[in-house]
């Protein structure tokens, strides 16, 4: 006889994930329950993607008054209150973590309040004492902010990310440790504001996995706005003065030590698996640095039991997690997805002015793993859009292969640089070719002209060059 | 009266022409006959001859540039006569075939025709069509694959790259050239893995090594004679392919060249030589190595070769026992073949093929006919690495050995 489930599917977890699991399940004809123990959205929505998103806006806003001042017209700038810029960012949090319920009320997926632990591969205990069973587990549990040692995070003097969001009120000054996506967004947002920022990184530069050529630009544009950037750099340890102020200790790549005292610190190195105390020892399932280990569709070793997003050992990005999420489910309904995806099809973007997105190779990589390949760039000042509109910094930035010209990577720094990666993702994704974006039409005056330009460039014709 | 030139048919197919050359300049006086210019046909580069007198006035189309025939090359009048109004006409003439669709109708059906003979390469009946992504057709068309004999595993069956790279090629079906044989029904076998590193040694070896062969025929009634005389104070006798080992080690010994290896941009030259037997198996073919034979004995050859033998029968040869040879030798003349050539075992540089051994009449130095006992050598060598003369010599040493096995010892 077959076992009676509460559910076909049961969720940990209704970050971008997890939700998007569930919702994909409920489409396809699957009973579904997610469990949350805190606002549905996960860090996405409420501590992460989106609040930042509402923050830089208002930054860009902020920063972009000088124009008017090129009009003539004279801004008072004393009532500035930064607490309505960060209830602003929690007004958008909300309406959409609303939006998460709303959604998943409407595809019938039950959303179970608590703290799940997985008891066995068919049951989860939620709270103290509510158990749920079902057919399949997805665990989509997330992670949260790194730590490193010294730097203990308290979110008063030393913040992580999720302080950093949370601030009412700005500091004086501040040092950002980590130059990934997170402490630049952190870095362009608190300087528009008028903080002075010092970001330090340990590698030999920002953003140590985009393209160079890109990131040259982009640092370059983020210390003419004063923003201090110290790379090859390490933070060795801090001390609390009387004055609520710390003094950081810094060590630079010949090992020279010297101090900088700010009012707080952002600790934003990466982060951390959540995959303790959610009962994976319950299910013989050992965890690789934190990771769970899953197979193509995201299956664990242990039958009905998947795990997706942040907790698995791939690109710690919301889409990454909700494409995993999609895989998992239509595995689960008994489709053939597409298994695994395909690291060079991950898109990746970065939020500051000028922003940066891109996908596949950069130049060192492929260097460094001997793909060969040829390139072609055009830069945003060739697309007559860029100049009307004051944004001509950038780049179109094209890898592809000698012989197929198959797009191989693809880099964009300048302004709607998140926005415009994707026709040539569509491309990569389509597998049409370089010629295929060079002879379509695209409208004019745009920004998109310019990766027209590029894919041109690439076939050797491109014209406003 | 001023009057056009114009391109006249200079052979019986042209319809189009070349100005070449101009052999007159504007404004130069031209007589009835004189060469105006060079035209450039469809066959031969022809002179224009003028037909009209006057001076050129004007020319309508520059050296290089082609002309139809019926088109205005040129205008020939008086002296300072205004063309103005000739030029205007000319002109509106040109434009009106540009925008003259019905004049390219023949243009742009060829290239119709053109487009048609590259979707005919899809070989597809009309209608139908392939759907594959630009990536997989430009690796389809690099590679020589037919997309219409492959299946899309993309969207909707669409063709991606990984249909084109994991494509391999179909075994031609015997549904699609229906021979009908009488007799046995064919058969399918499996490739094992032994076979299939054979197959891939062989061909790697073949296709890249530029294979050469010497060929002689030795005396062997000495050889046998001391084999002879050896194995009567033996309880086990040396077999024939000991004593060729043996040789074979001393002949390398003087010319070192041979025992090596092509590595591309470096030669490797073996310090220790290591001689392989071809084997003959049920399933396929090994080559046992006798290790650093320069200093064995023959006895101490013997019994390794043994030894190798009869595991090789018994396919219980580790990989250090037959593999990393640095010259090889292969005897058929158990089987009554009288000569062959063999292909180059890698790493080694050269294999020598051994013939039957056979008493053959030989034509002696005094014009005497003689009964002799021949065996016939072919040493293939890798050219990369052995050249012919260094061969030669090699070769001809090994003869001088195997007919006097006492230079063995030299």
């Amino acid at each position: 006889m077959e076992v009676k489930y509460d559910y076909d599917l049961l969720v940990i977890g209704s970050g971008p994930g997890g939700y998007v699991a569930a919702i994909r399940a409920s489409q396809l004809g699957l009973k579904t329950a997610v469990i949350e123990k805190d606002k549905p959205g996960g860090v996405c929505l409420n501590v992460g993607c989106i609040p930042s998103k509402a923050l830089i806006n208002q930054a860009e806003v902020f920063r972009n008054s000088r124009i008017l001042e090129d009009m003539g017209i004279k801004l008072d700038k004393t009532d500035f209150d930064y607490s309505k810029v960060f209830k602003k960012s929690r007004k958008a949090a909300n309406t959409l973590a609303r939006g998460i319920e709303y959604l998943l009320k409407k595809n019938n997926i039950d959303l179970i309040k608590g703290k799940g632990f997985i008891e066995s591969p068919n049951q989860v205990l939620v709270g103290d004492d509510k158990r749920f069973t079902a057919k399949n587990i997805i665990i989509a549990t997330g992670s949260r902010p790194r730590e490193i040692p010294g730097f203990a995070i308290d979110e008063d003097t030393v913040l992580s990310s999720t302080g950093a969001l949370m601030l009412e009120k700005l500091p004086k000054d501040i040092i950002i440790l980590g130059a990934g996506a997170i402490g630049i967004e952190f870095a362009h947002i608190l300087n528009a504001f008028g903080v002075e920022v010092h970001v330090v990184e340990i590698m030999d530069s920002i953003l140590p996995f985009e393209d160079r050529e890109i990131t040259a630009i982009l640092q370059k544009s983020l210390k003419k706005r004063g923003i201090k950037l110290y790379t090859s750099t390490k933070a060795v340890s801090m001390d609390k003065m009387d004055n609520n102020r710390v003094s950081v200790t810094l060590e630079d790549s010949k090992g020279d030590r010297f101090e900088k005292e700010v009012e707080k610190v952002l600790v934003a190195v990466g982060r951390t698996p959540n995959t303790e105390g959610i009962g994976l020892e319950n299910l013989g399932i050992e965890t690789d640095r934190g990771f769970v280990p899953v197979g193509d569709y995201y299956q664990t070793k242990v039958q009905g039991v998947f795990a997706i997003g942040d907790i698995v050992n791939s690109p710690l990005l919301a889409h990454v997690a909700s494409k995993e999420g999609e895989i998992a489910v239509e595995f689960i309904a008994g489709l053939n997805p597409e298994p695994r995806i395909d690291i060079n099809t991950i898109p990746s973007a970065v939020y500051c002015e000028p922003q940066i997105a891109s996908f596949g190779y950069t130049e060192e990589k492929a260097k460094a793993e001997g793909v060969s390949y040829k390139k072609a760039v055009f830069p945003y000042r060739g697309a007559g859009k860029s100049v009307a509109i004051e944004k001509s910094e950038g780049m179109v930035k094209l890898l592809y292969h000698p012989s197929t010209s198959e797009i191989l990577g693809a880099h964009i720094v300048g302004a709607e640089a998140t926005e415009l990666i994707h026709e040539l993702l569509l491309a990569k994704w389509g597998e049409l070719l370089p010629e295929d974006i060079a002879t379509m039409i695209h409208a004019h005056p745009t920004l998109a002209e310019a990766v027209m330009e590029a894919a041109r460039s690439a076939e050797g014709w491109a014209i406003h060059f | 009266m001023a009057e056009q030139v114009l391109m006249i048919a200079l052979s019986p197919t042209m319809e189009m022409g070349t100005i070449s050359k101009w052999e007159k300049k504007e404004g130069d006086r031209v007589e009835s006959g004189e060469v105006l210019c060079q035209v450039e046909t469809d066959k031969a580069v022809m002179d224009y001859e003028s037909i009209q007198e006057g001076v050129l006035l004007k020319i309508l189309v520059n050296e290089g540039e082609q002309a139809s025939i019926g088109t205005p090359i040129a205008i020939i009048g008086e002296e300072g006569e205004d063309i103005g109004e000739l030029l205007v006409s000319i002109k509106a003439d040109d434009d009106n075939q540009k925008i003259s669709y019905d004049d390219h109708k023949e243009e742009i059906q060829s290239r119709d025709m053109q487009k048609e003979v590259v979707s005919d390469m899809n070989s597809l009946p009309k209608g139908d069509r392939i759907i594959a992504s630009p990536l997989a057709r430009r690796l389809a068309e690099q590679r020589g694959i037919d997309l219409a004999t492959i299946k899309g595993s993309g969207p909707r069956g669409r063709i991606i790259k990984r249909d084109i790279v994991s494509y391999t090629e179909p075994v031609p079906s015997t549904a699609r050239h229906k021979i009908i044989r009488p007799g046995a029904k064919d058969q399918i076998i499996p490739v094992s893995p032994k076979r299939a590193i054979i197959a891939q040694r062989l061909a790697e070896s073949k296709f890249s090594a530029p294979h050469y062969y010497l060929r002689l025929k030795v005396r062997t009634d000495d050889f046998m004679k001391a084999r002879k005389s050896l194995n009567q104070t033996l309880e086990q006798g040396v077999s024939v392919n000991a004593f060729l080992i043996k040789f074979v080690a001393e002949a390398i010994k003087r010319h070192p060249i041979i025992n090596s290896t092509w590595q591309n941009d470096t030669i490797l030259r073996h310090g220790s030589i290591d001689i392989g037997l071809a084997v003959a198996q049920t399933d396929g073919l090994i080559t046992p190595v006798v290790r650093d034979c320069g200093s064995k004995g023959i006895i101490e050859i013997e019994s390794d070769l043994k030894e190798l033998i009869s595991k090789a029968l018994d396919n219980k040869l580790t990989p250090e026992e037959y593999s990393g040879a640095t010259f090889t030798i292969s005897n058929l003349g158990s089987f009554g073949i009288e000569e062959f050539t063999a292909i180059i075992n890698p790493p080694a540089s050269a294999i020598l093929a051994v013939g039957k051994m056979e008493p053959q009449p030989v034509v002696t130095n005094g014009n005497n006919i003689e009964v002799q006992t021949l065996m016939t050598l072919t040493l293939s060598c890798d050219h990369r690495v052995i050249d012919g003369a260094v061969g030669a010599a090699f070769l001809k040493d090994l003869k001088d050995i195997i007919e006097n096995p006492i230079k063995a010892l030299y």
